[in-house]
């Protein structure tokens, strides 16, 4: 099981988080994800599986300030 | 010119923080990166708390619409924030050690423009910068707090605008919410509100509090 946010997912298959932020619709430049306590670089979305027991937090920016 | 000494306006400080608050806050070393609602409100309140550092960080000049929100009066406009910003702090307290970057943060300088800072403060407006810079800054210093904010736009309920914890040194003020690219506008109100998150979570940080 992985936490995305607060929700729970089962995976059927192996999944890059890069994967799941596309079919999800997040735009890249526009978040931060942090897996298990630490910021994951962007370099590495594409090659980071999801594994069973991660705690995954996408923060999407919006404008303002 | 102001009549007082550095001793007299500590003290009365310490009158109403107390000195060992006094003291840590005075020890504080804050950098605040982008100067406009948020930055500038998060910065006099660091001010008045007598936070004994603080690095302002902002590339732009003071503009007739900025006054809307941000903390600066008609004779700014055309002065570079980071001036206008530090000429109101030191009348507010004039022994404060305040640094500032007349920069435009990138990815490539903020490995440099924030090594000193113990807490950064994010406060710009645009999206993508307020995620590259979050991004940045947990990459290169994962071990300095970030308080960042997304979500203060229009005059929708203060109830929405909140303070959480999401990695051990990552703190993110704001509603998460409104956005000025959906045609929001920024208003003083819940500018200043999400500043007053920002600012007091960094107090609390700074007197030991790590929990929002």
């Amino acid at each position: 099981m992985i936490t995305i946010n607060g929700k729970t997912l089962t995976l059927s298959a192996p999944k890059t988080l890069g994967a799941y932020l596309d079919e999800n619709n997040y735009r890249r430049t526009y978040i931060a994800v942090e897996k298990n306590g630490e910021i994951l670089p962007k370099s590495e979305y594409d090659t980071t599986y999801l594994n069973d027991g991660d705690k995954i937090e996408i923060v999407s920016f919006v404008g303002g300030g | 010119m102001h009549p007082f000494t550095k001793t007299e306006i500590y003290e009365a400080l310490v009158e109403r923080h107390t000195a060992a608050y006094q003291q840590k806050l005075d020890n504080g070393h804050v950098a605040i990166a982008g100067l406009g609602g948020l930055g500038s409100n998060v910065a006099f309140a660091l001010a008045r708390l007598g936070v004994g550092h603080l690095h302002l960080i902002d590339f732009d000049r003071v503009d007739l619409t900025n006054l809307n929100r941000q903390q600066y009066l008609l004779r700014h406009v055309g002065m570079y924030k980071t001036d206008a910003l530090k000429e109101q702090l030191l009348q507010i307290n004039p022994y404060l050690n305040i640094t500032t970057d007349c920069v435009k943060v990138t990815s490539e300088n903020l490995k440099f423009l924030f090594a000193d800072a113990d807490i950064i403060c994010e406060a710009f407006d645009n999206a993508e910068t307020k995620a590259m810079f979050v991004n940045g800054i947990l990459e290169c210093f994962p071990q300095k707090k970030l308080v960042c904010a997304s979500g203060m736009a229009g005059f929708g309920s203060s109830n929405t605008i909140h303070t959480r914890k999401i990695g051990s040194n990552f703190y993110l003020c704001g509603d998460e919410t409104t956005d000025i690219a959906h045609g929001q506008c920024l208003m003083a109100p819940r500018a200043a509100l999400c500043a007053a998150h920002e600012s007091n979570m960094i107090a609390r940080l700074l007197l030991g509090e790590e929990t929002v």
